[in-house]
């Protein structure tokens, strides 16, 4: 078995929540990640779906020590993110990287793609200036974009435009990991489909491990090897990308595919929708227990009494879910 | 005859780079009672176009011609008191941002209180009755005590129910819903349309649903209009939009979602970009795009066309009998 | 338009593609657009510029100087000799005003400068470190903002003496206070955005990110109150001057020149009447310029 390319032990990010004028004192702490363990395999890509307030993006971030995490480790290949600080820190930033949401946020609008993208190459890696022009444009061009817009300001160009723009930059410094915190999710549908494409195809062509964030299960199904499903700050099924959407067998993942619109209007008519209760609980009072306890068609007493580890499940290949009454409820079904 | 009747329908801004085509000439009918679905993506002109017939469109820069007739008053026409007695009594709107859209210094009473304190002229007991009843239906739990908070202590989802509620609180016979879910979870989503279907049952009241999301308009709209480029590309009954497509951007648009496809494989695009609205273009505004474009789609602007009495389109090739499309295998 | 992805079997001659680029609109020429559209604020920064060439470069081709006396001619209404009259010492008004209009528009641009450098340097630091350390530096200028401006200027002049340069620290040392609150305000939202997050996530230095993302974005407002600015730091001078605390004679501000026009309102009303006006007209060119750049410059207004 080889060494694992990304491990993570029992990641935990807290927030505290302060209150008072001159002596602050905590009253309460949002668990935004709250013990997540995963290993991904080189050139794997797994997908990490979940709604608002689930923890996955806080997860992604922490991953890439954008925020400093409350507990746990990151190991990629070999060397311990969490141990890292300052210059250290700094310079080991060339090896994973990370694409954001908001194509339109993520891009200084007063620097020209050359200068974005000759910035990036520049601060990790030694390229003499007159090289510097030639690689930009490969990279635009890699990435679907023609050079002949390189001095180009980031308002001239459309979100989707904008979204390789940030890719290109990404892989700028030559990153083995690079986490997509939602992509797509702000880009029209029809654009959607040629930003996954690009993302897929590079990471084949430069065999990147790739963390695709997103809320939308059926983009995520698509791309990922393996889905990760987060319910406040935890992970809660874990397995092959399409054999979760096909079969989810933890109640929440059911839930969530079972929301999902399937764009056929007969196959809508007559489906069976589980519809929630209420809305998803906040982070800073997490149930007792397992947190999707209050919301769950068939939670019983024992799911309040300890948070459910996330273990394989028996007579499924490859799965992982948290839920500790698995088994009964497989059986009623 | 049709409760809402709209006839070549135009709204262009008038900007200093030239005149954005917003909408550009649209003809449609919603009956009483009836859903209709309007899906286009960003620039399509779908949100204008609900917005120029209410006089919600700042003009200038907007110049609104063409005439909407609700129920006999032709909206674009008529004296502005007339129009602000049916906006928000006859025709209600929900929003898409429930953060944005709710005032955020009244409390959820006041703002449900409003329309029918200006609408109905209801005193204010009475009128708070109907509050916590509207709450109460639109399912918000301990409706009584909540309906004294302020917009900020609920969460997304019921910001968005609390919407629904002042939206409905008059009885209208239309609401316009303008991607009502899309800033919500997927459950959440699932919860707010069942209500809205729902209530739409209960009250007979018809329904335009603005989204970009053929998944959410599959399961709710009997009718569905295809908007691009400011005009409507095909309309015709749910079914037949996704089993009988005949517009090549609805297929298009439908093949390029990835819930319909295998694994592995590549995504169908659309190739090219999504049209501007300032620049016009003789001819089909698909056309640079169009997988099955001919010489003559570059040239001629094609109009809405019945291919059935219940099916219009807007493809040349389709029209004179050239094309046939076949809808996408469904996954 | 066109994001046509490079066809693989056609691919463009690498390395040379990018010498045929077209240049792109930065964000500034548009604003700049937008602001020549603006006739009031382009009327404004004309006339300002008018102002500045009179003053400055005026006084050279002038018969008189601001100093000379003739205390025969002394309040003489406006003549073919003296075009805006004389004050109480046979002074040349028209001399003195252009003399006195440099002295203002000096302090003015001095003293924002000044404001601007300490405002901008402290307000960055302070918006990006955040925590416990902006708290700190905010309470102190919580803490100097509720000083009485008047005292602390006249305390700097009793001990220091009166002098111009000391007038114009003084002045800038107050109006930082603002620029500071202005800009950390801009680098506290700034800092959400996505865009510094993804420098911190590329690894560029602290140094790297302050001066090339952040400065550039904030400077937007920093222009426009600096615009705004200039005005209000007249005005200061000028009130200072009323009490006697500014300029001394035979110099003259526009300030000191307002003061002893208002003493000598009714015989001689001319010379109220001329240095007022053109502070009037100047400080009203600097806020119609000053609102022009706002409205330009917002990026809520921008193309997209």
């Amino acid at each position: 078995m080889p060494d694992p390319f990304l491990q993570v032990d029992n990641l935990k990010t807290h927030f505290a929540v302060e209150r008072g004028l001159l002596f602050r004192r905590r009253v309460a702490t949002v668990k935004a990640v709250d013990g997540v363990s995963l290993t991904l395999r080189k050139a794997e890509i797994l997908g990490l779906v979940g709604e608002s307030g689930c923890g996955k993006s806080t997860l992604g971030r922490t991953i890439l020590q954008l925020i400093p995490p409350t507990e746990g480790t990151v190991v990629l290949e070999g060397r311990h993110l969490t141990a890292l600080r300052g210059d250290a820190l700094r310079k080991a930033r060339a090896d994973f990287q990370m694409i954001f949401q908001d194509p339109y946020a993520s891009l200084n609008p007063r620097m020209t793609v050359y200068n974005a993208l000759a910035e990036a190459i520049q601060t990790h890696l030694d390229v003499p200036k007159s090289e510097l022009p030639g690689r930009v444009a490969a990279l635009m061009e890699r990435v679907g974009l023609s050079p002949r817009f390189i001095r180009k300001y980031p308002h001239e160009f459309s979100g989707g435009q904008r979204q390789r723009i940030a890719v290109a930059r990404a892989l700028a410094v030559e990153p083995k990991l690079i986490i997509a915190d939602e992509p797509v999710s702000a880009l029209d549908v029809s654009i959607q489909s040629q930003i996954i494409n690009l993302l897929a195809k590079l990471s084949r062509e430069m065999d990147l491990t790739m963390i695709f964030i997103a809320h939308d299960l059926s983009v995520v199904k698509h791309i990922s090897d393996r889905i990760a499903v987060m319910y406040l700050g935890r992970i809660v099924e874990l397995g092959p990308a399409e054999e979760v959407f096909l079969n989810p067998v933890h109640p929440y993942t059911q839930a969530l595919v079972s929301a999902v619109p399937i764009p056929d209007p007969e196959r809508e008519r007559q489906r069976q929708r589980i519809i929630l209760s209420g809305d998803p609980p906040s982070p800073i009072n997490p149930p007792a227990g397992c947190a999707f306890h209050p919301r769950c068609p068939h939670a019983r007493e024992v799911c309040q009494a300890a948070v459910p580890p996330l273990d394989p499940v028996e007579g499924v290949k490859d799965r992982r879910a948290a839920c500790v009454r698995l088994p009964e409820i497989l059986e009623e079904a | 005859m049709a409760l809402l009747e709209v006839s070549n329908l135009q709204t262009h801004f008038h900007t200093r780079n030239g005149v954005v085509r917003a909408v550009d000439g649209i003809s449609f009918a919603v009956e009483k009672g009836e859903t209709l679905g309007i899906v286009g993506e960003s620039g399509s002109g779908k949100s204008v176009t609900c917005y120029s017939m209410l006089g919600l469109v700042p003009k200038p820069p907007a110049r609104v011609s063409g005439q909407a007739h609700f129920d006999g008053t032709d909206l674009l026409h008529c004296p502005p008191s007339v129009l602000r007695g049916i906006r928000g009594k006859r025709i209600s709107i929900i929003f898409q941002d429930p953060m944005t859209s709710l005032n955020p210094y009244l409390r959820i009473e006041d703002q449900l209180m409003e329309p029918l304190r200006i609408h109905e002229k209801m005193d204010k007991a009475s009128a708070r009755r109907r509050a916590v009843e509207a709450l109460d239906q639109v399912g918000v739990p301990d409706a009584r005590n909540r309906v004294r908070s302020y917009p900020h202590e609920f969460s997304g989802g019921m910001r968005q129910r609390v919407m629904i509620a002042m939206a409905l609180i008059t009885g209208p016979e239309l609401l316009i819903a303008d991607e009502p879910t899309t800033a919500l979870d997927v459950t959440v989503q699932a919860q707010i349309m069942e209500l809205i279907r729902d209530l739409q049952r209960q009250l007979g009241m018809a329904v335009i649903l603005i989204t970009h999301d053929l998944g959410v308009v599959a399961g709710f709209c009997e009718r569905v209009m295809v908007m691009y480029a400011g005009r409507i590309a095909e309309s015709a009954p749910v079914d037949e939009i996704f089993h009988q497509p005949c517009h090549p951007y609805n297929l298009a648009l439908q093949q390029s979602i990835p819930a319909l496809h295998h694994k592995g494989e590549e995504l169908f695009t659309i190739p090219g970009v999504p049209p501007d609205p300032g620049r016009p273009i003789p001819g089909c505004p698909f056309a640079p795009r169009c997988s099955h474009v001919i010489d003559a789609c570059r040239t001629t602007r094609p109009g809405l066309e019945p291919i059935t009495p219940r099916h219009h389109s807007a493809c040349l090739r389709v029209q004179q009998g050239d094309l046939a499309l076949k809808p996408s295998a469904h996954a | 338009m066109d994001s046509a992805p490079a066809n693989p079997s056609n691919p463009p001659a690498p390395d040379t593609e990018w010498l045929r680029a077209e240049k792109g609109e930065s964000p500034w020429r548009d604003a700049w657009h937008r602001l020549r559209k603006n006739h009031l604020a382009v009327a404004g920064g004309i006339v300002i510029l008018l102002m500045a060439l009179a003053c400055f470069a005026g006084p050279w081709f002038l018969t008189y100087s601001y100093q000379e006396q003739n205390l025969e001619l002394r309040e003489s209404p406006p003549s073919a000799e003296h075009w805006m009259g004389t004050d109480k010492l046979g002074r040349d008004l028209l001399a003195r005003v252009l003399s006195g209009g440099r002295v203002s528009l000096q302090v003015g641009l001095v003293a924002t400068l000044v404001a601007l450098t300490i405002g901008v340097l402290y307000g960055t630091v302070s918006g990006f470190l955040g925590g416990k350390t902006d708290a700190l530096m905010m309470r102190i200028v919580d803490i100097l903002y509720a000083l009485p401006f008047v005292v602390f200027v006249i305390l700097l002049m009793v001990f220091f003496g009166r002098n111009l340069v000391l007038l114009f620290l003084a002045i800038g040392a107050v109006e930082w206070l603002t620029m500071a609150r202005i800009v950390r305000g801009q680098v506290l939202s700034l800092r959400k955005q996505e865009f510094i997050e993804a420098c911190l996530a590329l690894g560029l230095p602290l140094r790297r990110i302050l001066l090339k993302h952040m400065v550039p974005n904030v400077l937007g407002p920093v222009i426009v109150y600096t615009t705004l600015t200039i005005p209000q730091v007249m005005l200061l001078e000028a009130f200072l001057s009323f009490l006697g605390l500014g300029v001394q004679p035979p110099h003259s501000s526009w300030g000191s020149l307002i003061k002893d026009g208002a003493e000598m309102m009714e015989e001689a009303p001319w010379l109220l009447i001329y240095p007022g006006t053109l502070f009037a007209v100047t400080l009203f060119s600097l806020n119609f310029l000053g609102d022009g750049l706002r409205d330009a410059l917002d990026p809520r207004t921008s193309k997209d």
